[in-house]
């Protein structure tokens, strides 16, 4: 165990998390508008990663080529989603809103099974391949590349969230919705925005994946589930506080790995959930 | 005379007549039906029923009266089969003491998540509940004291034996023994409705400030009904694996359980006692035969089924198909 050894899965954690941080930030915006946990938020993922999978397949483009299609495609999946099933359980109670993404969520993953088998598939020969050393440390450049990209996308949301009027308006949205429906900004669409942003959040890390990570319908899973460790984490509802989760989260999974045993990182970071939730439970960093 | 009075002086065992009969006509031909020689296939679909109806009811314990959504009961099923299938493979313990061991050790480890997970409220204890499950998953696949991912091998006997608790012959025992789980715990599940605890977890559930300003001790409560609802689980899981004997974790951890047992109860009725018994009677029919239908095709068809109905449900009738019922069957009469 050297140092080295360490600094690279310091740095391979980092990298991961600044893709958590991007896909726990759609979900962490969705919350924070209309308080709301998007079970299917994994599942989304899963569809963002397929979307750029078969656009390679069948038209040929690369996943970085065509993050704009799929930006459009999962932000429509998201307005769609707002309109035929969130926008009716708006009011209902938090055990009718569970059920309800949770059963969005078993849909989507059963219906991908279905559609396009259990089979785990790959894109061959992508844009982005290979990786680069530095002093005896490997980066593997889709990852470098994702990772970039996702802070840039990341940096980008933050500030349309706060400085653009679209952004405020949904900040405006997400702290008294009736307020801000009298300063005249339509609550339902706001609520349509904010899917359409999150889940378009999901597609950039979603597509930036696809041409490093396996492609399957039960992909999104633990994705999911790291996102929502990131959102308790980072504070519901907080979008900076995401990124901080993020890294945290991708750290705690590669040293932990490193360290104690690679088979149980999925503990390590449930272990940091049950821990921030129980004794902090607004999490780390506050709202907004 | 204020409502207080009035539900001291209802007894707990005063249900109509008419209700009484229908019940008890219902059991007396659930104890006949193996006579009239029914098809294996009939008996594994009532088999499923029962355990399906008792795992929703379970779930509803926790997730109706108390009103704490698990995502992750299925954790209690896997750990009840491995309790009585361990003690069995290892010692040689009957499965019949393997069940009482497994409804206890789940007895232990739901207080023990349950005392810094139940102070969680809502999405909090729905995601740690997801969390807890996928890790109990996790922890069995690896653990090589409980044979890892291969899981246990529990040695067939050559005949029928009910020390052993397996019945190679007829599926007619199995049948008795889930038909007797089936009825003690909904029995269970009645009277808990009725007694002093039913009403203190609904209001735990209704309003919790309130209820703790009445002095209900919220987190007592909820620990009591999540250890409850997991000693229901714990004999479903131990039954369960003498009736297919093969326990893998992939099989006895299946996220499948902790679905099903949401999706029951809420399409039955969330919060009735009698609401996991319907939804069971509509739904697993119709899985079971979904599932021969589509058998080898696609594999996912009842899940894609069971995600429509659960955004359905949710979308046109929150309350679930019980509510359908005219309300004088639902709530008791006030005694004039």
């Amino acid at each position: 165990m050297t140092a080295q050894i360490i600094l690279q899965a310091v740095i391979t954690g980092l990298l991961m998390g600044l893709i958590y941080a991007l896909i726990a930030s759609g979900l962490s915006l969705i919350f924070g508008l209309m308080e709301i946990v998007n079970f299917a938020h994994g599942e989304h993922l899963m569809l963002a990663m397929f979307t750029s999978f078969w656009l390679w397949a069948l038209l040929g483009l690369d996943p970085i080529v065509s993050i704009p299609i799929t930006i459009l495609v999962l932000a429509f999946c998201g307005v769609v989603t707002h309109y035929f099933l969130i926008r009716y359980i708006l009011k209902a109670k938090m055990l009718v809103q569970i059920c309800a993404t949770f059963g969005l969520a078993i849909f989507i993953r059963s219906f991908a099974q279905f559609l396009w088998t259990p089979d785990f598939r790959n894109i061959s020969k992508p844009m982005l391949e290979g990786r680069i050393e530095i002093s005896g440390i490997f980066i593997g450049q889709p990852q470098f590349t994702a990772s970039i990209v996702c802070l840039l996308a990341f940096i980008g949301l933050y500030w349309f969230v706060t400085k653009t009027e679209t952004g405020l308006a949904l900040q405006a949205t997400s702290q008294d919705r009736q307020a801000a429906e009298i300063l005249g900004v339509p609550s339902n669409r706001m609520f349509a925005l904010g899917w359409g942003i999150g889940l378009g959040c999901v597609a950039i890390a979603g597509s930036m994946m696809s041409s490093y990570f396996y492609i399957f319908p039960d992909v999104g899973i633990n994705f999911s589930l790291f996102a929502f460790v990131a959102v308790a984490l980072g504070g519901f509802g907080s979008i900076l506080g995401c990124l901080y989760a993020g890294i945290i989260i991708g750290l705690v999974e590669s040293l932990g790995g490193l360290l104690i045993d690679p088979s149980y990182k999925l503990l390590y970071v449930f272990a940091i959930y049950l821990l921030v939730v129980i004794f902090k439970p607004q999490g780390i960093f506050g709202r907004y | 005379m204020s409502d207080l009075n009035l539900a001291k002086q209802e007894p707990v065992f005063n249900t109509n007549k008419k209700m009484t009969f229908v019940i008890l006509s219902f059991l007396a031909f659930l104890i006949l039906l193996p006579l009239i020689g029914p098809s294996k296939f009939l008996l594994h679909l009532m088999i499923m029923i029962f355990m399906h109806a008792v795992i929703s009811q379970s779930w509803n314990i926790i997730g109706g009266f108390s009103g704490q959504i698990s995502l992750g009961h299925g954790a209690f099923f896997g750990i009840g089969a491995y309790v009585s299938s361990f003690l069995y493979v290892e010692f040689g313990l009957t499965p019949w003491i393997g069940i009482i061991f497994g409804i206890i050790i789940c007895a232990i480890i739901a207080i023990l998540i349950g005392i810094p997970m139940l102070r969680l409220s809502g999405h909090y204890f729905a995601i740690a509940t997801l969390l807890i499950g996928i890790s109990f998953q996790i922890i069995f696949q690896r653990w090589e004291l409980v044979g890892a991912a291969s899981g246990l091998w529990v040695p067939l006997t050559s005949e029928d034996s009910i020390y052993a608790m397996q019945f190679h012959g007829s599926k007619v025992p199995y049948y008795y023994l889930f038909l007797i789980f089936f009825v003690i715990i909904f029995f269970i599940a009645w009277i808990i409705n009725r007694s002093k605890l039913g009403y203190r977890l609904r209001a735990v559930r209704d309003d919790a400030q309130a209820a703790q300003s009445l002095g209900i001790d919220i987190a007592k409560y909820k620990i009591i009904a999540f250890a409850i609802s997991a000693m229901m689980m714990a004999p479903m899981g131990s039954l369960f694996a003498q009736y297919i004997l093969i326990i893998d974790p992939d099989r006895m951890f299946n996220f499948e359980i902790s679905i099903i047992a949401l999706l029951i109860t809420v399409l039955g009725g969330i919060g009735y006692v009698w609401g996991p018994l319907i939804g069971t009677i509509i739904l697993i029919p119709l899985a079971e035969y979904a599932r021969i239908f589509f058998g080898g095709t696609g594999g996912a068809v009842d899940l894609m089924v069971y995600g429509i109905v659960l955004m359905i449900i949710c979308i046109f009738r929150p309350s679930g198909i019980i509510s359908f019922l005219p309300s004088n069957i639902l709530h008791r009469k006030k005694m004039r």
